[in-house]
C-alpha cells in the first residue's frame, strides 16, 4: 500500500472489507480531512450482513460500492438473497443504481456519490454489470447459465469500449473509417504496449530473488519488545522481535 | 501398510455411493482372493460418510456456501443435492454468521446440520455461534437443550494461499469445554469419524485438511460398511515403537510416519500416535506410550503457543514425570502469521527433518 495511492488493497475475509472501509472513512472525518473512501464488494459479499445502518448515524463519508454482477463464485444472486436490488439494503443510507458498464454513469455516480458522502453522510453505489467467464477454472457445468448468445449480445450492447465506440460515432466525432483506423492502430499499439507491461512485469517478478529466511520474522510487530519468536522446531530456529 | 499412501487425483469423479455398494458386493463375492486391499480417497470417504447418514436419519442435512449446485467448493458434498434434493442440501449466502447461526438454532429444535465452512478461517466470523450458542447450551440449560450439529470444513495451511487463509483452528475449539473436536487423517479416520461426529449429540468441530482430500489411502471391508464408526476420544496407534513416541494428527500424521522410516533407519523406533481426536484428548494412550518409550515429541501445524502440543506436554509431565528421560519436544508452526513465499512457507511449516531432529534429540543422538 503506498500512501500516495490510498489505496489498501483487497482483504481475504469476504465482506469484512466493508466495515473495514468505514473505519478509513472514520478517520477522514475525524481528522477532517474532505475525503471520503470507497469501500467495494460483490453481490455475493453482500451478504455478508457487515453493512449497518449506523455508518449513517455516524454520518461517514463512506461509498460503498456493490459490484454486481450477478453470481457469487457459483451462486446466482436470485438464490443468494431475497431482494437482490443490493443499492436498496441500507435502509437509511441512500443508494443509486448506475449502468456499471457505461463508463460515462460511472464517472458522474462517483462524482455525486463524493458530494453526498460530503456533505450528508454514507451512499450505496450499486454498479451493475456482467460476468463474462465463471469464477474460476473449476466451475462445474451449469454454474454459469449465460450461453454463449448471452455472451456475445451483452459484448455488442453493454460493453463498456463497444459503447464508447458508438457514442463517438453517433456525435460524429469522427467518422467510422478514421475510428476504425484510429482503433486498429489504438487498439493494436495499446495492446502491444499492455502485453508488454504485463511481460516486463511478470519477467521482474521471476527474476526477484526469494525473500531471505530472516524475512520469516520481519513485521510480525512493529515493537515486538524483543520477544523470542521461533521456527518450526524451536529449538533450531527463533529468532528477537525487534 | 498405514505408513504407504499413493496419490492419487480425484477430481471428484471417483466413487459415488452407488458404485461403493457396487465394488463392495463385488468384493464380497471375491472374498475368497484374499488380496488386493480396497484403495479410498478422503474426498470420497468423506463424501460417503455424510450420504450414508443422510439416507439413514431424515433429521441429518447439509448447508454451506457452495455444497449443492456448485457441487462443493471441493466436491466434498458432490452428488448430493442430485440425491437428497433441495430440502436436504442448502446453498447459503456468504454470511457464517448468518447460516451458523441458523444451524445451531435449528440443532435446538432437534435437526441435525451439518454446516460447512468453506474453510476454518471463515468460522471466526461465526465462532460466537458455535461457543456461545452451540458449545456451552447443554451445560447452561442443564441438559435440556442440547445440540448435535456438526461443523466441518478444511483446516489449517493449504499451499500459498497467504496468512488469512491458513490458520490451524484445533487449539482454539479444543480449549473450549462442551465441544468436541475431531482431526482425521486416513480415509478411514475421515469415514469412521463423520459418521461418528454426525451421530454425536453433542457439538462437533470436524477439521479436514484440503491437501488430503485427494490421497488414497486402503480401506477395510469393515471400514466401508455403512454401520462403521470410530469411538470420540481414543487415538490410534499408527506405528508401534519404543523409543520415542510421537503424537500428533491430520496431515501431520503422514509426515510423523516419514520420519519414523527415517528414525528407523538410523536405529531410532519411533511410536507414532495419530491423535483422531483433539478433544476429548486421549491423555491414556499418550501417558502409557511415554511410559514405554520415556521420550516425547508433540508435532502439530498450528501455532506453538498454547497450542496442541503444549497441553500434551503439559499432561506427559504431570502424569508420567518420573518416566521421562528428556525433556518434552515440541514441533509446530512458525510463530508468525503464515508467509506466501514458497520458500517462506515451507519455513513456517513442520518439515520432516524437524520431526527427524526433535526425535534424535529426544534420544541424545545429536546436540
Amino acid at each position: 500500500i503506498s500512501d500516495d495511492s490510498s489505496f489498501y488493497g483487497g482483504h481475504g475475509i469476504v465482506g469484512a472489507q466493508v466495515p473495514l472501509g468505514c473505519g478509513i472513512a472514520f478517520a477522514q472525518k475525524y481528522a477532517k480531512e474532505e475525503a471520503v473512501t470507497f469501500a467495494m464488494y460483490g453481490d455475493g459479499a453482500a451478504n455478508q450482513g457487515q453493512l449497518f445502518e449506523y455508518i449513517c448515524l455516524w454520518d461517514l463519508p463512506s461509498i460503498l460500492v456493490c459490484e454486481n454482477n450477478h453470481y457469487g463464485m457459483g451462486t446466482a444472486d436470485w438464490r443468494a438473497a431475497k431482494s437482490p436490488s443490493y443499492y436498496k439494503r441500507g435502509d437509511y443510507v441512500p443508494g443509486l443504481k448506475v449502468d456499471g458498464m457505461d463508463a460515462f454513469a460511472v464517472k458522474q455516480a462517483c462524482k455525486l456519490a463524493k458530494e453526498h458522502a460530503l456533505k450528508n453522510g454514507p451512499i450505496i453505489l450499486e454498479m451493475d454489470t456482467y460476468r463474462y467467464h465463471g469464477h474460476s477454472m473449476s466451475d462445474p457445468v451449469g454454474a454459469h447459465t449465460f450461453t454463449r448468445d448471452d455472451i456475445s449480445g451483452v459484448r455488442q450492447e453493454r460493453d463498456p469500449i463497444e459503447r464508447i465506440k458508438k457514442l463517438v460515432l453517433s456525435h460524429d466525432l469522427a467518422t467510422e473509417k478514421e475510428l476504425k483506423d484510429f482503433f486498429i492502430n489504438l487498439n493494436i499499439d495499446m495492446e502491444k504496449e499492455i502485453r508488454k507491461e504485463i511481460d516486463d512485469a511478470i519477467a521482474k517478478a521471476k527474476d526477484c530473488p526469494m525473500p531471505e529466511p530472516s524475512e520469516l520474522f520481519t513485521n510480525v510487530y512493529v515493537k515486538g519488545f524483543g520477544t523470542e519468536s521461533f521456527g518450526a522446531d524451536r529449538k533450531e530456529v527463533k529468532a528477537a522481535l525487534p | 501398510m498405514w505408513g504407504i499412501l499413493r496419490r492419487s487425483a480425484v477430481d471428484g469423479g471417483g466413487f459415488s455411493a452407488s458404485s461403493l455398494r457396487r465394488t463392495r458386493s463385488a468384493l464380497v463375492s471375491a472374498r475368497s482372493y484374499a488380496s488386493g486391499s480396497k484403495e479410498m480417497t478422503v474426498r470420497d470417504a468423506l463424501n460417503s460418510a455424510i450420504d450414508e447418514e443422510m439416507s439413514a436419519d431424515p433429521k441429518v442435512f447439509v448447508m454451506g456456501e457452495e455444497v449443492g449446485q456448485y457441487q462443493g467448493a471441493y466436491k466434498i458434498t458432490k452428488g448430493l443435492l442430485e440425491k437428497y434434493g433441495p430440502e436436504r442440501v442448502y446453498d447459503t449466502p456468504i454470511t457464517e454468521a448468518g447460516f451458523t447461526g441458523i444451524g445451531v438454532g435449528a440443532a435446538y429444535a432437534g435437526l441435525k446440520p451439518v454446516v460447512e465452512f468453506m474453510t476454518f478461517n471463515f468460522s471466526m466470523q461465526a465462532i460466537d455461534h458455535i461457543i456461545n450458542s452451540a458449545a456451552k447450551s447443554n451445560y447452561m440449560s442443564a441438559g435440556q437443550i442440547n445440540v448435535p450439529i456438526v461443523f466441518r470444513g478444511p483446516n489449517g495451511a493449504a499451499a500459498g494461499v497467504g496468512a488469512q487463509h491458513s490458520q490451524c483452528y484445533a487449539a482454539w475449539y479444543a480449549s473450549v469445554p462442551g465441544l468436541k473436536v475431531l482431526a482425521p487423517y486416513s480415509a478411514e479416520d475421515a469415514r469412521g469419524l463423520l459418521k461418528a461426529a454426525i451421530r454425536d449429540p453433542d457439538p462437533v468441530v470436524f477439521l479436514e485438511n484440503e491437501l488430503l482430500y485427494g490421497e488414497s489411502f486402503p480401506i477395510s471391508e469393515e471400514a466401508l460398511d455403512s454401520s462403521f464408526c470410530l469411538p470420540i476420544g481414543k487415538a490410534k496407534i499408527e506405528r508401534e515403537g519404543k523409543d520415542v513416541t510421537i503424537t500428533t494428527f491430520s496431515k501431520m500424521v503422514g509426515f510423523a510416519l516419514k520420519a519414523a522410516e527415517k528414525l528407523a533407519e538410523e536405529g531410532i523406533s519411533a511410536e507414532v500416535i495419530n491423535l483422531r481426536s483433539i478433544r476429548p484428548l486421549d491423555r491414556a494412550t499418550i501417558n502409557a506410550s511415554v511410559r514405554k518409550t520415556s521420550r516425547l515429541v508433540t508435532v502439530e501445524e498450528g501455532f506453538p503457543q498454547h497450542g496442541v502440543c503444549a497441553e500434551i506436554c503439559a499432561s506427559v509431565v504431570e502424569e508420567s514425570f518420573s518416566y521421562l528421560d528428556a525433556p518434552v519436544e515440541r514441533i509446530a508452526g512458525a510463530d508468525v502469521p503464515m508467509p506466501y513465499a514458497a520458500n517462506l512457507e515451507r519455513l513456517a511449516l513442520p518439515q520432516v527433518e524437524d520431526i527427524v531432529r526433535a526425535a534424535k534429540r529426544a534420544c541424545y543422538r545429536s546436540k
